[in-house]
């Protein structure tokens, strides 16, 4: 800057004239350019307002897309002869009912008779579809010997079909660059299922009633029949487990470093762990319960204990940060109050500012809960991800599932029909949050006290 | 029975609260005002003394026992019969007698398992009928004891708010016993495995094949351990998710805290919080479902080979999760520049866009820093989207079009499914954990610096 | 505030004072009322400000004196709620009229504020920045010619000529306040608003500044809100007196602090309220 000081010093009178000529033609100019800069800014900005929020109109479009179509099943209507020669009075549950479904599934079709025609025609049916039958006959043994119509789900490629999702022709030579001609898609062994389908549909026997099954069965390798209530089972205890730990900790952790500690190196260390904890990548705690709770202190894999505790780990720093937050909004002069009258610092807490605090507190806990409800890749490593084909053998012990979980495993399959399952999944994971923020957001709403 | 242990040991606090309370009664003759501390606090006193330390000790009991009882399984087995034996048969024995003691017999076991099956029942009962006794013995001497302790002037509530303080620093404690026990586990298993691997070819090696055979005779690659691709692909990722994040994040910010009218701000930004509350998993979907095939077919019409599992797709929908993160921390730092410093930028008769970029963005500049290094914490810790969306063998490229893989990816590939500690490739899993914990320890700390050095400069 | 204090119904009409005849009026404001949402700030505020004077806006704290003087470089604009409604002049121009831009009008109206506020840039890009933004230099010469008369116009630029390349954030109060004068200097402004330009300052840097605002008046039309009214005695030739929103009372500034003609001037410099 030294050239500066060079400059032959201006008198200090000149500085005022000659002023600016503002309305040449050259400023307005310029002004205008100036102008356009912040019109462009402006746009840039609205632009990416518009993108950010275009996406997540995409986001939630594509999966409702996909997903709204698992929340129906595609169903025949079969009447089967509960033939009492081949069910076991006595013990209806034991007896097998693949055969007695097929025969009644055929018998609407007297002109198959070749095995391997019926072979391919009983593939319309769900695999699963013994086991409805079975407990049809289960819930009713008294309509044993009688013919009885049941509601039995199509499999995977024909649910798909009925839906609309698949196509039955699909171009010979790959999507782009087609002679346009066209082949059978793969999914279906030949044209005459399809046949046999449309005449189904001819005779008005199936029927697309809303899929209980999505919401009460458990997981299976049969798209059709594959449910949430395992993974639903799954992380209703993992979360459970996750809340008995982090909330209790959490709050009192939050209420010593905020209202006891006394300000020194060791409370310093644990603030500046909190905020680390907070931001450590979730695998890393699925990492940490392996090694800790699995590899060393012997607990088993895959079961909800083991995931809520890596769980409650993960959402420790949450809670007491808003914890935290919630008792600092509490102002001193209540503590003065309670402290005035003689109360111990200990009862001026427990008495007063945790109770004022308490729906901060629990709207921090609730966001806390949300996030860990929609943590994968913890549970992921601890093998909470296993196949639960069935519901009756769960708990805090018992290897599970949870929703995420879940999601992942049927994003990664093959079948056509999870892919409406697992869009159908995420519907519902995000019904969930919405509804936990919701909550959050009407305890706040609600308690918000101005003080 | 642990959790009837626990229901007993409940039944004693509480049989301990009200015979405290009790007697605090009927030494203060009826009169409460005599007593020093309000009978409610004697009989805490009690609860507390008799329930904490006990329920402890079950604790460390059930979770001591099992390593314990392991470890004089193995050394009472007959030495000659597992000499020879190497570590996963072992592993492997020790489960079948597990098995064969909860009753899951397959097949015919050797007679030296159901031996040891028979002990190792045997012993599970005596530990678990000896944990009961003790637990229950120390809860009814300590109850006694510190109920004879009861007296007038004795200060009950000086000493339940000193156990209340034990209790609240074990709480805060926990946070510093979670990351030792990151920091330590993490750090044997990676031991573990540089006594296998060495490090260097670790950190410099350029060919990651961690597919090594289990059986004989099992085609797999090499078993190289090479991280240096894998971080590559993992940068990469990253990178183009902020390319896609910073942008759009910081120009949101922008336009929401300065141009936007209130009640766009109240509508658009409970919306942006959506974005970012969406689970991991469901972005990683999403790039399957749709970013991935979108994009293949705009290649196919430009006539680009794009790879289904491309690092452009995965980046780009992680970019997509990482937009609200950087426009909210933007958003923050931006409000959080001084009503001065704007005002004087107008005074000056400077337009908005020349208040924001010469004056604002440069004033918030740590805050959005900081919020980008959190970002390419985020970024590159995390996981679900490129498990789903990304590549599973590593390749070294910077391509984005082709697939690459990530730390995340191979540490979960790697653990998923069964995984015995004692072979390289799991144990790889943990030393690339931990490369990635001090990682994003590092870019947090960081962060967290600049963000207190810049609260500093305005306070 | 003290309640035997009566406050008229009806304004009085502030507008008694006329200016002597031979003053160019720069600033010219007529039944100016603001309100902020529902609130009423300012009521039919007249006020004729001559050139190359110094103007000072007294007040108990609330009285509209600020708020006023945001009205004449439109600051107001910032503020959501804010509407404003009369005529002001600037030199005859109607400042509120939709063909007038804002960006035009601050940089001939420039304001120096209550706390000082560099950017956080050097010393030189502090001052350099209005001339930049309105293309005032041709090239980096005329540019360093600008940012030097504007520093030691403000009596800065012996204290800081060794260093116009550190932050601006650096320098003491009393130097940041000045730095920002040198800051609405730069732009060549005709008027001058200054908002309690002291108030942040310890008596001595204080004292740099009052000298300062004497010597600008030469080249300027300056507008001080202060709460001092020694300072405003020491400093204006001319004195306007605010009250809850009204202005009572304009003058001579000796007339005002020795013979006011309204009872609340009087309450107020006589220290009984504000």
């Amino acid at each position: 800057m030294t050239d500066i000081l060079d400059h032959q010093i201006a008198e200090p009178d000149s500085l005022a004239n000659p002023r600016h000529d503002w309305a040449s033609d050259n400023a307005r100019r310029r002004i205008k350019k100036r102008y356009g800069r912040d019109r462009l800014l402006r746009a840039f900005g609205l632009g990416a307002v518009i993108t950010a929020l275009m996406l997540l109109a995409i986001l939630i479009a594509s999966l409702t897309y996909t997903g709204y179509v698992a929340f129906y099943t595609t169903k025949v209507k079969v009447d089967i002869f509960l033939d009492p020669q081949i069910i076991d009075k006595e013990n209806p549950g034991k007896t097998k009912y693949r055969k007695i479904t097929k025969q009644a599934f055929y018998a609407y079709f007297p002109d198959v008779k070749n095995r391997k025609d019926k072979r391919n025609l009983s593939k319309i049916l769900s695999s699963g579809a013994q086991y409805i039958v079975r407990d049809y006959v289960v819930a009713h043994p008294e309509k044993i010997g009688e013919t009885v119509t049941i509601n039995l789900p199509l499999s995977d490629p024909f649910d798909q079909l009925h839906k609309g999702v698949i196509p039955r022709w699909i171009d010979a030579a790959g999507k782009n660059g087609g002679n346009g001609e066209k082949m059978l898609n793969p999914r279906f062994k030949s044209e005459k299922v399809l046949v046999w389908f449309d005449n189904l549909v001819a005779r008005d026997m199936l029927s697309s009633p809303f899929s209980w099954e999505l919401f009460v069965n458990a997981d299976s390798r049969f798209p059709e029949l594959a449910g949430l209530a395992g993974a639903f089972t799954g992380s209703l205890l993992a979360l459970l487990v996750c809340f008995l730990i982090s909330f209790p900790v959490g709050i009192a952790a939050a209420i010593y470093l905020e209202e006891f500690a006394p300000k020194n190196r060791f409370t310093d260390f644990i603030e500046v762990n909190i905020n680390n904890l907070a931001a450590v990548p979730s695998v890393v705690f699925g990492l940490l319960g392996l090694a800790v709770f699995i590899n060393f202190f012997g607990l088993p894999r895959s079961v909800p204990l083991v995931g809520g505790m890596a769980l409650a780990l993960m959402t420790l720093p949450t809670i007491i940060v808003s914890t935290r937050a919630a008792l600092k909004a509490v102002p001193p002069s209540i503590r003065e109050a309670a402290l005035g009258v003689g109360a111990s610092r200990h009862e001026v807490v427990l008495h007063h500012v945790l109770p004022l605090a308490m729906p901060g507190i629990l709207t921090g806990t609730i966001i806390g809960l949300a996030q860990a409800l929609g943590e994968t890749a913890p549970l992921l490593l601890i093998g909470m991800n296993a196949f639960i084909p069935s519901i009756e053998n769960l708990g805090l012990m018992e290897p599970a599932t949870a929703l995420p979980t879940q999601i992942f495993a049927w994003g990664d399959s093959p079948e056509r029909g999870f892919v409406s399952r697992t869009s159908a999944a995420i519907l519902v994971l995000i019904g969930f949050l919405v509804m936990m923020n919701l909550v959050a957001i009407y305890l706040r709403q609600k308690f918000e006290r101005k003080w | 029975m642990f959790g009837s242990l626990l229901i007993l040991l409940l039944i004693l606090s509480v049989a301990g609260f009200y015979l405290g309370r009790r007697k605090a009664f009927v030494v203060a003759g009826g009169k409460r005002s005599q007593l020093h501390s309000r009978p409610l606090y004697h009989g805490l006193y009690v609860a507390a003394l008799v329930g904490i330390p006990t329920l402890l000790l079950s604790l460390i009991w059930i979770f001591l026992q099992r390593p314990v009882i392991d470890a004089l399984l193995l050394q009472s087995l007959d030495p000659k019969a597992i000499a020879g034996l190497s570590v996963s048969e072992l592993s492997l024995l020790k489960s079948q007698i597990k098995s064969v003691a909860q009753g899951a017999i397959f097949g015919d076991p050797k007679p030296i398992v159901v031996e040891a099956a028979e002990r190792l029942t045997h012993w599970r009962v005596i530990a678990n009928w000896a944990m009961v006794a003790t637990c229950i013995a120390i809860g009814l001497f300590v109850l006694i004891a510190t109920r004879s302790k009861i007296a007038r002037l004795f200060r009950a509530r000086e000493r339940v708010e000193h156990v209340l303080d034990l209790l609240m620093i074990a709480a805060s404690v926990l946070a510093i016993l979670t990351t030792f026990g990151i920091v330590v586990s993490l750090t044997i298993e990676s031991l573990r495995f540089f006594d296998r691997v060495p490090f260097l070819e670790f950190v410099f090696g350029l060919n990651w094949e961690p597919q090594i055979p289990i059986r004989e005779g099992q085609v797999t690659g090499g078993g190289a351990f090479g991280a240096i691709p894998v971080y590559v692909g993992t940068f990469l990722i990253a990178l183009i998710a902020m390319l896609v994040a910073i942008p759009i994040g910081l120009m949101a910010a922008i336009y929401l805290s300065e141009y936007a009218s209130k009640k766009m701000r109240a509508i658009v930004k409970p919306l942006l919080e959506i974005l970012a509350g969406i689970p991991t998993v469901v972005y990683g979907f999403f790039a399957v479902l749709i970013v991935a095939p979108a994009m293949r077919s705009f290649g196919a019409m430009l006539g680009v080979e794009i790879a289904p599992n491309s690092a452009l797709a995965a980046g780009a929908v992680m970019g997509i999760m990482l937009i609200p993160f950087i426009s909210s921390f933007s958003d923050d730092a931006i409000s959080a520049v001084p009503r001065s410093l704007r005002e004087g930028a107008y005074g000056l008769g400077a337009t908005k866009s020349e208040t924001i970029i010469d004056v604002l963005l440069p004033a918030a500049l740590p805050g959005i820093a900081s919020g980008i290094l959190l970002a390419v914490s985020r970024a590159i810790g995390e996981t679900m989207i490129v498990v789903m969306a990304a590549g599973i063998i590593a390749t070294l490229t910077f391509n984005p079009l082709s697939p690459v893989t990530t730390v995340t990816v191979q540490i979960v590939t790697l653990l998923i499914g069964d995984s015995e500690f004692d072979n390289p490739k799991t144990l790889a899993a943990f030393a690339l954990g931990l490369t990635l914990f001090l990682l994003t320890l590092a870019l947090n700390v960081l962060a967290l610096r600049i963000v207190r050095k810049y609260r500093e400069q305005y306070d | 505030m003290n309640m035997n204090v009566e406050t008229p119904k009806e304004p009085v009409d502030a507008m008694t004072f006329q200016l002597p005849e031979e003053l160019q009026v720069k600033v010219k404001t007529r039944d100016v009322n603001v309100h902020y949402g529902e609130k009423q700030a300012l009521f039919d505020i007249n006020l004729d400000v001559p050139a190359n004077h110094v103007v000072s806006l007294i007040g108990p704290s609330g009285c509209g004196k600020s708020t006023y003087l945001r009205c004449l470089n439109r600051m107001n604009d910032i503020i959501d709620i804010a509407r404003v409604s009369g005529k002001i002049e600037l030199d005859g121009l109607d400042i509120y009229d939709k063909n007038i831009d804002v960006v035009e009008l601050r940089a001939r109206v420039g304001m120096v504020f209550q706390k000082p506020n560099p950017f956080p840039k050097s010393i030189f890009d502090n001052v350099a920045y209005g001339p930049r933004i309105h293309g005032l230099a041709d090239n980096k010469t005329e540019l360093e010619e600008i940012v030097v008369t504007s520093l030691q116009k403000a009596g800065l630029f012996d204290e800081v000529k060794d260093r116009l390349k550190d932050s601006g954030t650096g320098l003491s109060g009393g130097q940041q306040q000045r730095l920002c004068i040198a800051r609405a200097i730069a732009t060549r402004p005709e008027v001058i608003l200054m908002d309690e330009p002291a108030s942040a300052l310890d008596p001595i840097a204080t004292a740099v500044i009052e000298e300062l605002i004497d010597e600008l008046r030469q080249n300027f039309t300056i507008i001080i809100v202060t709460h001092s009214m020694q300072q405003a005695a020491r400093i204006s030739q001319y004195t306007a007196f605010f009250h809850l929103g009204y202005l009572v009372e304009v003058g001579d500034t000796e007339q005002i602090f020795t013979n006011p003609v309204d009872r609340r001037t009087q309450d107020y410099i006589t220290g009984r309220f504000g």
